[in-house]
């Protein structure tokens, strides 16, 4: 019954700008790689607050360069996220990131390391970070309504389970909770191949339609016809999909669209790493479907929850979006079990239905909500990792 | 009811997905059409590992794989029924 979930509450952090977070990180974003160590000794030196490394920063120019920047904002100014100290090789782009944020309201501040090396930066980083600690943990939780969480997918090592459980367990979830005002997103552009036709009909209407059409053969065209050699087995399925049973792109495709369920549809396309701005809603961004590149791109759009149906096992986390790990395959709940939030083999056995696996769904979602950690946030699993669009100048 | 061997998503599939583990060659399978909740039975041809597909009837190379009433891929090789359909006889036909 639809209506029980339209009273669900949780307890969440409103921030300034009226989203709700349900975590309080005190994140050290580095601007490039190569202050990455001084993020990583600040976050070692003052406890709660957390260092996100990454590869990238230096000479990136263009629609690069502008995702480079709309990740590293997004990812700071995530309602995750209670306030950030940023750390740059020099002050230009640090203070961009910086102002960025600022946007939200959220404490944030910016070092750069020129003209001071690592050690002073170090120590008047820590300072501050400190103070930020101090901040985010008098922060109190407040009762927040169904309507202001932002819940994201996306599915991992694949296999046939996944298609028949574990992601119509998610598409159950969106077509209960869409109507209360969520906000939803897919993505992982390269894998709806097979599917396009489908895809491209679950949209809100023929306008965003097209234009998810053009997007989706834009990467068929540029990257894949231009960078294939032969044909992408052993990518697209992986070698763990195919362990699985999944044989071809078209089926693999087929399953991962269980994730947007009956009766959604798509109201807008993103850019990667892109904030939603048509209100409540399904949405598809542009992204790989690479796990932890795709879960770090729309935690950088903003979402505070993500699902994450596997088959085989995918052991994926984020450092700021809590993971949730669905998998109907039960020799996965058997041998990887740590991994596994909800266990929805119930529905290969016939002895759950997908609207009862719906139900345990949301009710993870609203655990995770109030402070349950997730098995790949207990794990340690941290996977922070940009997208690239092509080679540095 | 009895837990099922096999699934299949779509009374217009010509393969299901064997959903329990160590399944072997002779086993009288029961599957399950889950669109409509109709029920099948199949002799296993093969040990089939969990989650791969099983052919419902018989398939020739050249033919189009269904399921969820979808085309998944053509055959390039022959499945009897029970058969596995996997890599070495279903390819895409995308790239």
């Amino acid at each position: 019954m639809a209506s029980q979930h339209a009273d669900l509450t949780f307890q969440g952090y409103r921030r300034d700008n009226g989203r709700v977070g349900v975590r309080n990180h005190v994140i050290i974003l580095p601007v490039d790689d190569i202050s990455n160590a001084a993020c990583e000794a600040v976050a070692g030196n003052i406890k709660g607050t957390l260092a996100l490394p990454h590869a990238y920063g230096r000479l990136q120019f263009g629609p690069d360069l502008d995702l480079h920047f709309r990740t590293m904002i997004g990812t700071g100014s995530n309602p995750n996220v209670a306030a950030v100290v940023v750390i740059g090789i020099e002050p230009g782009w640090t203070k961009r990131i910086v102002d960025g944020i600022a946007e939200t309201g959220k404490p944030v501040v910016g070092f750069s390391i020129e003209q001071n090396g690592d050690l002073k930066t170090i120590q008047d980083a820590s300072r501050k970070a400190k103070e930020f600690v101090h901040y985010a943990t008098e922060l109190q939780r407040e009762e927040c309504s169904i309507s202001e969480l932002w819940v994201s997918t996306k599915c991992g090592e694949s296999d046939t389970t996944t298609g028949l459980g574990s992601c119509p367990t998610v598409g159950n979830m969106y077509d209960k909770l869409m109507p209360y005002g969520i906000h939803g997103v897919f993505g992982e552009t390269s894998e709806i191949t097979g599917a396009e036709h489908i895809c491209k009909s679950r949209a809100a209407n023929e306008n965003v339609g097209e234009r998810w059409f053009q997007m989706w053969s834009a990467y068929q065209d540029e990257v894949i016809e231009a960078n294939k050699v032969d044909d992408l087995s052993e990518s697209q399925p992986t070698k763990g999909n195919i362990e699985g049973g999944l044989t071809t792109i078209e089926e693999k495709a087929l399953g991962n669209l269980e994730k947007i369920g009956r009766t959604c549809s798509y109201i807008d396309i993103l850019e990667p790493a892109q904030r939603p701005a048509a209100g409540p809603g399904l949405y598809f961004m542009d992204t790989s479907s690479a796990a932890a590149e795709c879960v770090t791109l729309m935690a950088a759009g903003g979402f505070v929850v993500h699902t994450f149906p596997t088959g085989q096992g995918n052991v994926v986390g984020n450092p700021i979006l809590p993971v949730i790990k669905i998998s109907a395959n039960p020799r996965t709940v058997r041998t990887m079990s740590e991994h596994i939030d909800v266990d929805v083999s119930g529905i290969l056995r016939r002895d759950m239905t997908i609207d009862q696996a719906g139900d345990a769904l949301i009710d993870m979602i609203v655990r995770t909500a109030n402070g349950r950690n997730t098995a790949a946030e207990t794990l340690g699993h941290r996977e922070f990792v940009m997208t690239k669009l092509y080679r540095s100048a | 009811m009895t837990a099922p061997h096999f699934l299949v998503h779509s009374p217009k599939d010509n393969v299901g997905v064997v959903v329990v583990e160590g399944l072997k060659a002779g086993t009288e399978m029961l599957g399950v059409i889950t669109e409509n909740d109709t029920t099948l039975h199949i002799t296993a041809k093969h040990d089939i590992p969990i989650g791969h597909k099983v052919a419902l009837g018989a398939l020739s190379a050249g033919e189009t794989v269904i399921k969820y009433g979808e085309d998944i891929g053509k055959m390039v090789g022959d499945a009897e029924t029970g058969g596995h359909v996997h890599v070495h006889n279903l390819k895409t036909k995308r790239w």
